[in-house]
């Protein structure tokens, strides 16, 4: 299932949460060398982990990180924003209706459909919350998978090379394209419902609140 | 609209945000709007419509520790419907029957905005009405209350005695192009190609120009770039 948590709730979820931050530090250190920092935890974090960002989480069967992204109000400090200007015209994203999305993650053992299942709740969060854009920070070669999801970015540029190779690139979801994730991800639009309701607050009918 | 938002621009004390939020309240005809700071050290500042009697109420029986609505949206960004937050606790809900007591809405639409150093703001709109027309209430207007509830808190950290003002936040080269585009009549498809990017990255440029330029649409946001020299045409 999907969780949507704040950083400052990660604490009630410890295995979820170490599981995270260890897949995280297998992709970006591990796999693709990218210059992060690892703790002695073998978890990789940086500065915007503590700014309280917002993490959708793939969360498996058994409790453990299948998947995951990072969100941030570009409002606020963002990464595309502070390192990586070169790549968006130099244009500093900047409104309430734009998220940064970084640190798209897959475990190494994730199962089928969990990157279209983190699409899926990347909409559910556009129309919940009145969002019209992301601009995310991904490894360049998740373009192919994203394209094959049915929830291609924009690229706005590309640095590096090999596995090393980063885009800045912009997403928007029309409600065409989350049925169309919806069906790669094998998760049927009500199920991502009831998962973002559920993280969010499930809404009482009116006269429970007055009566209470 | 655009009036007000120019308002809260060149307000020079606190009383002007009062004003404006007297304002909005009647355009939108509901009960309440209020706008209620935190600083990271517990001090509170505020304007808007509740009762005064409220207001003095809830800052003596320091309802800010209670409150589900600023529990539920601190340390928060996404903007929260009252009937989302817990309410379940004894002290919540009497919390809730005293403020219906003191005239204040059921209904309840709260903006949490992240300021610099810790300081936390939150504008929300309240009314008495029922599930449904809140529902298309929110979903009409929450934008354009988004954006407000921005340019409040902007307000408001400007007029904070000791604070430096913050510089006018300046457009990049693109942005300057394509609000100048805009400006001279040309159509999104016809600015887009002039710049060779693609329809999408204009509505992002553009969308961004706008939140710097304190904007609520495209067309005050190309008035108010030219108003303040920032493209000329």
């Amino acid at each position: 299932m999907i969780r949507y948590l704040y950083g400052d709730q990660l604490i009630d979820h410890p295995k979820l949460a170490h599981t995270m931050f260890e897949d995280r530090a297998g992709q970006f250190k591990t796999r693709l060398g990218w210059e992060v920092q690892v703790n002695a935890f073998g978890e990789e974090r940086d500065a915007y982990d503590d700014l309280n960002p917002l993490y959708v989480i793939w969360e498996t069967a058994m409790g453990a990180h299948g998947g995951s992204m990072r969100f941030l109000p570009t409002t606020g400090r963002t990464m595309v924003n502070e390192h990586f200007l070169d790549l968006t015209d130099g244009v500093p994203f900047q409104s309430p209706f734009i998220w940064e999305c970084t640190r798209f993650c897959l475990s190494r053992h994730a199962e089928p459909g969990t990157a279209a299942a983190l699409m899926l709740a990347g909409g559910e969060i556009m129309q919940g919350f009145g969002i019209r854009h992301f601009v995310g920070v991904f490894d360049a070669r998740m373009v192919r998978i994203y394209n094959r999801i049915g929830a291609a970015p924009e690229v706005l540029g590309t640095q590096g090379a090999g596995r090393q190779t980063i885009s800045v690139g912009l997403w928007e979801f029309s409600e065409a394209a989350q049925k169309r994730v919806s069906q790669v991800a094998g998760i049927p639009l009500q199920s991502s419902r009831d998962w973002f309701e559920k993280s969010f607050g499930d809404v009482l009918p009116q006269q429970d609140v007055s009566a209470a | 609209m655009d009036d007000v938002i120019a308002r809260l621009e060149c307000a020079e004390h606190p009383d002007a945000l009062q004003a404006v939020i007297e304002w909005l309240r009647d355009y939108y005809s509901v009960d309440d709007i209020v706008y209620h700071w935190v600083s990271s050290n517990g001090d509170q500042y505020g304007c808007g419509t509740y009762d005064p009697k409220w207001v003095a109420r809830y800052l003596e029986k320091g309802y800010l520790r209670i409150d589900p609505v600023v529990i539920g949206c601190y340390q928060r960004f996404h903007p929260v419907d009252w009937k989302r937050l817990d309410w379940s606790g004894k002290a919540a809900r009497s919390f809730m029957q005293d403020a219906a007591e003191h005239g204040v809405g059921h209904q309840g639409y709260s903006i949490p905005i992240r300021g610099p150093n810790g300081q936390f703001a939150l504008f929300t709109v309240s009314h008495s009405c029922d599930d449904e027309q809140w529902a298309s209430f929110t979903e009409l207007n929450r934008r354009d209350l988004i954006l407000l509830a921005h340019y409040f808190n902007q307000t408001a950290l400007k007029l904070e005695p000791g604070r430096k003002p913050e510089p006018t936040q300046p457009l990049s080269p693109r942005e300057v192009e394509t609000m100048t585009l805009l400006a001279v009549g040309y159509s999104r498809a016809q600015v887009a190609e002039t710049l060779a990017i693609s329809e999408h990255t204009l509505r992002v440029y553009i969308e961004s120009a706008r939140f710097k330029l304190g904007a609520l649409n495209t067309t005050h946001a190309v008035a108010r770039a030219m108003a303040r020299g920032q493209i000329i045409v």
